[in-house]
């Protein structure tokens, strides 16, 4: 249905959105291509969510235009949302119903043609492999079950776009993986294309394209691979007694090195070939070094080299775990 | 992808995405609508207490007061029957408006993003929670009313007025539920919404009517039950309740505490003079015409239904 057929299905241009004086995505431009894994990579506030709701229809954009499938964001926007499956960072099943229900309610609202419900939300529930609890109201579900039914709901109506924000936040690392597993396997099953939000470094590795975003710009979109090679060789990470005193020393041993800006670790830098180079270096170094790390570059790396600063999960997941702690108050 | 996507012989491209429009949205206004009932049912203690509740209100309040009037007014008047309307307006104001706090639990735990982001018009969810607030009030309402021949006597009658009062009471539940909505729209916490309701809630119930009779009030606040959109809705359960039906008991005579000898003595006319200087309690049934009470409340209930679709489409 896409009127560029293949290639690009999303088209972004100069999007802006203000929240009062706060510029939360500023004129981002980008373009992702039919089929692919595309990541939103950033910290918390970059203004991935923000992006992404506006895509979705659930925010009005403050400048600048988006399509989804060839539709206008701000004009079509029945047609956008018709288009897309939408799995959002907070939870979002009614916990009364069961998970069939919830299934149900969602393929009414979109259209799923009656003669094909049931079978779709069998085929659904199949692959999270949840069709064993399909009669359980999802007040008995774990996180993990929750989150995967949510993945199975986003694409009960043939989604033309997969948007998945953080979906693996709050989930254990085992959970995680399964998540991630199903959603290798749709790219291979479902002419589907994925756009997903992460602060994980581990997770956008699974992307085939990432965009960086940081203070709601982009400021770097490639694959990983490509991303990681622009860092440039490997890192090397040293400890030593007197630091500023090593700093001092590297600096005149070696006047080509580039050190990374990274106010948590004041000795770490890149070198090509750095196994060779760390024979060399430690061979009468004047200061006590204690110990010696080297790594090949890593997403965190390609962060750390575009802004000067980690992504963390500064308080992400307590954030979410007191809203979820609160809710119980409430209820 | 649609269930009625195909066109049909004869018809033109327009009609058809008109056809296809309003099954959506009817869709929709079904599917939010069965959601919230099946909430509702499967909450076991709401279900009762709602149940419960106008029982509660028709027999501790009702009697209660009945036999303050007796105290204060020395007659017999059948305050409970004058209650009774009250009541049932009271049951629908209160379950109606708070029904709507249901928009603000789907927004605190996520669902209400699932429904705003899905295809179908903001206005078909809008109506779809104030008939479900409506239908949960009407339940209400319908056990009162199987209370009402216990008051008003089994009769044809009594059968009429009830059938009447339904669907009256039902335009007052989507009217009042359609307040909720619209304010519930624009409010972001749980705590702030009960809060809110009552401080417009209260007000409008107290001058309405359904507690005590509008009658010698002071002006300023005949003045505030003229303006009350709810004293017609009241007024009109209560003239449909109430017709042909005395609330008035026989007075006891001012002379039953005299002794009957001295009573005898008491010229004729003297006596007269006396018993029309006792004032006789006189409760009004009805303070305005039918139709008008009718018009009101019609009135108020499709700007209100138009205010919420409206405050509820444009929340992002």
């Amino acid at each position: 249905m896409s009127k560029n057929g293949k290639g690009t299905i999303i088209e972004v241009t100069e999007l802006v959105k203000n929240f009062g004086e706060l510029v939360a995505v500023n004129a981002v431009s980008f373009e992702v291509e039919t089929g692919e894994i595309f990541g939103f990579l950033g910290p918390n506030g970059a203004g991935k969510t923000t992006t992404i709701s506006m895509l979705c229809t659930l925010l009005k954009p403050t400048g600048g235009r988006a399509t989804v499938n060839g539709y206008d964001i701000s004009t079509d926007k029945h047609l956008v949302r018709e288009s897309i499956g939408l799995v959002f960072q907070d939870p979002s099943l009614d916990d009364r119903l069961t998970a069939r229900e919830n299934l149900e309610f969602h393929a009414v609202l979109y259209h799923v043609p009656r003669n094909i419900r049931d079978s779709r939300i069998e085929e659904v529930l199949d692959m999270v492999s949840l069709d064993d609890r399909a009669e359980d109201r999802i007040e008995t579900y774990s996180g993990g079950m929750k989150r995967r039914l949510e993945i199975a709901r986003g694409l009960l109506h043939y989604p033309k776009v997969l948007f998945l924000d953080e979906p693996t936040i709050g989930l254990d690392p085992q959970t995680r993986n399964y998540i991630w597993d199903y959603i290798e396997g749709l790219k291979k099953r479902e002419a589907i294309t994925i756009f997903l939000t992460t602060h994980y470094m581990e997770e956008a590795e699974h992307c085939d394209r990432i965009a960086v975003i940081d203070n709601g710009n982009i400021i770097a979109l490639d694959t990983p691979e490509n991303l990681k090679d622009d860092v440039g060789g490997d890192v090397i990470k040293l400890k030593t007694e007197d630091d500023d005193g090593a700093k001092e020393e590297l600096m005149r041993r070696f006047p080509d090195l580039e050190m990374l800006p990274d106010p948590e670790c004041k000795l770490c830098f890149k070198m090509e070939k750095g196994e060779e180079f760390i024979p060399d270096l430690i061979r009468d170094f004047g200061t006590k070094i204690v110990s010696v790390s080297l790594h090949r570059p890593t997403l965190d790396d390609v962060f750390l080299q575009l802004t000067g600063k980690e992504i963390r999960d500064e308080g992400s997941d307590t954030k979410s775990g007191m809203r979820v702690a609160r809710m119980r108050a409430n209820r | 992808m649609a269930e009625a996507i195909e066109m049909q012989d004869g018809e033109s491209t327009q009609e058809y995405l008109h056809r296809n429009n309003t099954r959506r949205a009817m869709t929709g206004v079904y599917m939010v609508w069965l959601r919230d009932m099946k909430r509702f049912w499967r909450d076991t203690p709401r279900r009762i207490g709602t149940t419960v509740q106008p029982i509660i209100y028709l027999f501790l309040l009702g009697t209660g007061l009945q036999a303050a009037f007796k105290v204060f007014g020395g007659g017999n008047v059948h305050f409970i029957k004058f209650m009774f309307p009250g009541i049932l307006g009271m049951t629908v104001l209160f379950t109606s408006v708070f029904s709507a706090i249901s928009i603000l639990w789907d927004r605190e735990f996520g669902f209400l993003k699932e429904i705003l982001v899905s295809p179908v018009p903001r206005a078909s969810v809008a109506v779809g929670k104030i008939l479900g607030g409506a239908t949960q009030a009407m339940m209400q309402g319908v056990i009162l009313l199987i209370l009402f021949p216990f008051l008003f006597g089994f009769s044809v009658e009594s059968l009429g007025k009830i059938v009447a009062l339904i669907p009256l009471a039902l335009l007052l539940a989507i009217g009042m539920t359609s307040i909720g909505v619209a304010i519930a729209a624009n409010m972001q916490s749980m705590e702030g919404f009960p809060v809110i309701m009552n401080l417009l809630l209260l007000p409008m119930f107290f001058l309405s009517g359904a507690m005590f009779p509008l009658q010698g009030l002071p002006g300023w606040m005949t003045v505030l039950t003229k303006i009350n959109p709810l004293s017609y809705g009241v007024d009109m359960l209560r003239g449909i309740a109430l017709k042909g039906v005395s609330i008035t008991g026989s007075t006891p005579s001012i002379f039953s505490k005299i002794p009957k000898a001295v009573v005898a003595q008491i010229p004729p006319q003297a006596k007269a003079a006396i018993a029309n200087a006792v004032p006789k309690i006189q409760l009004q049934t009805q303070r305005y015409p039918l139709w008008l009470d009718l018009l009101i409340v019609i009135g108020f209930s499709i700007v209100m239904l138009g205010i919420a679709i409206g405050q509820f489409s444009k929340q992002e």
